[in-house]
């Protein structure tokens, strides 16, 4: 305990900071592995080429979320398509 | 049928192969037929680590290939009775390690020996999975510092889900082991405790192994810093190896070193 802690007293310590950033990061990290399977990425890719064959959008027409609400998992998509102008 | 445990991190530099080599001969020295294996093809190191590095003539990827014998790669070690050292390949690229050769010789490994230790290269690619696949128990060497952390995290997912304990509904042992552990920057703020660690990776905690310059010592001479007399790092790896086997052991080298008053009151 050096006596200059008193001048520093309310600055919280580095190692609290690691912790407090860790626990952001692990959180996102476990919630990213619950929610996100890995064959998001090639969905979405795979639909944008389908829906492409019908309609010209761009690459980020197609939104995928992956929601959990309890047991079930809620895969949400959306598509912005371009208003049709006759 | 032998335990197979692997010891992984996701980071590198974090004490993967010295804390292997450690557990290894700690586990032989306590009467059972051990065996560690270096998966980290391209860059072994495990055999520098355990002093065998001018008796490696065949290794791992040879035995996958078949080109040698599981006998005639496993390299008996001088100094500590029932402990055998299998090295990775210097030359060959990782391609030549697969999961059917990698099965094969845990296998024929298996019929002989009580515990397999897979010393994990860093990364999370091929080498890293397969050191992983068929273990049985995983130890999860972190350093109290972020980045090892989050790697460590994020490891303790894949051993969850891609191994092959996990795709049968089994899980994989974790048990969670602290390096470089420095209890005077812990008291002071400067570096994350032990109890934080455990917060944060949330998996049973099975040895804290205290910064120490022996460590490189160790490596100097080829030797497993747990076969070094006097060292407080050696104690630690004992009482982790105590531990796994079974033995209460209260933790040590958790608290910091007194100081003098004078370093005390300005030393900050």
């Amino acid at each position: 305990m050096a006596w200059m802690d008193i001048f520093r007293a309310n600055k919280p310590s580095t190692a609290q900071l690691a912790k407090e950033r860790l626990q952001v990061i692990v959180a996102h990290q476990r919630a990213g592995a619950l929610h996100a399977p890995d064959y998001l990425p090639k969905l979405q890719k795979e639909l944008l080429e389908v829906i492409r064959k019908y309609v010209a959008v761009g690459e980020d027409a197609v939104n995928i979320e992956v929601e959990r609400d309890g047991d079930t998992e809620i895969l949400e998509l959306n598509i912005t398509v371009p208003s049709s102008k006759n | 049928m032998a335990k197979i445990i692997v010891v992984t991190s996701g980071k590198g530099g974090v004490g993967k192969t010295t804390t292997s080599a450690s557990f290894a001969t700690g586990l032989a020295q306590a009467g059972h037929k051990t065996v560690v294996i270096d998966f980290d093809v391209g860059l072994r190191n495990l055999d520098l680590i355990m002093g065998v590095e001018r008796r490696v003539v065949f290794d791992f990827i040879n035995v996958i290939a078949g080109e040698a014998t599981l006998k005639q790669a496993l390299i008996k070690d001088k100094r500590v009775e029932n402990l055998y050292i299998l090295a990775a390949s210097q030359t060959r690229d990782k391609d030549a390690l697969t999961e059917a050769g990698v099965a094969r010789v845990i296998d024929e490994l298996s019929k002989d020996f009580e515990y397999i230790v897979c010393d994990s290269p860093a990364g999370i690619e091929k080498g890293a999975l397969l050191a992983m696949h068929f273990a049985d128990e995983a130890l999860i060497v972190t350093n109290p510092e972020v980045s090892s952390v989050r790697d460590s995290d994020r490891v303790l997912g894949i051993l969850s889900s891609k191994t092959a304990r996990a795709k049968s509904g089994e899980s994989v042992r974790e048990h969670l082991v602290i390096t470089r552990y420095d209890a005077n920057r812990v008291a002071r703020g400067e570096m994350l405790s032990v109890e934080d660690v455990k917060d944060i990776l949330a998996i049973p905690l099975l040895g804290v192994i205290p910064e120490s310059k022996d460590v490189l010592n160790a490596s100097n001479q080829g030797s497993p810093v747990i076969s070094l007399p006097d060292v407080q790092a050696a104690e630690a790896y004992k009482d982790m190896v105590a531990r796994f086997l079974g033995e209460e052991r209260a933790h040590r080298f958790l608290d910091p070193s007194s100081k003098g008053f004078l370093n005390r009151l300005f030393g900050g």
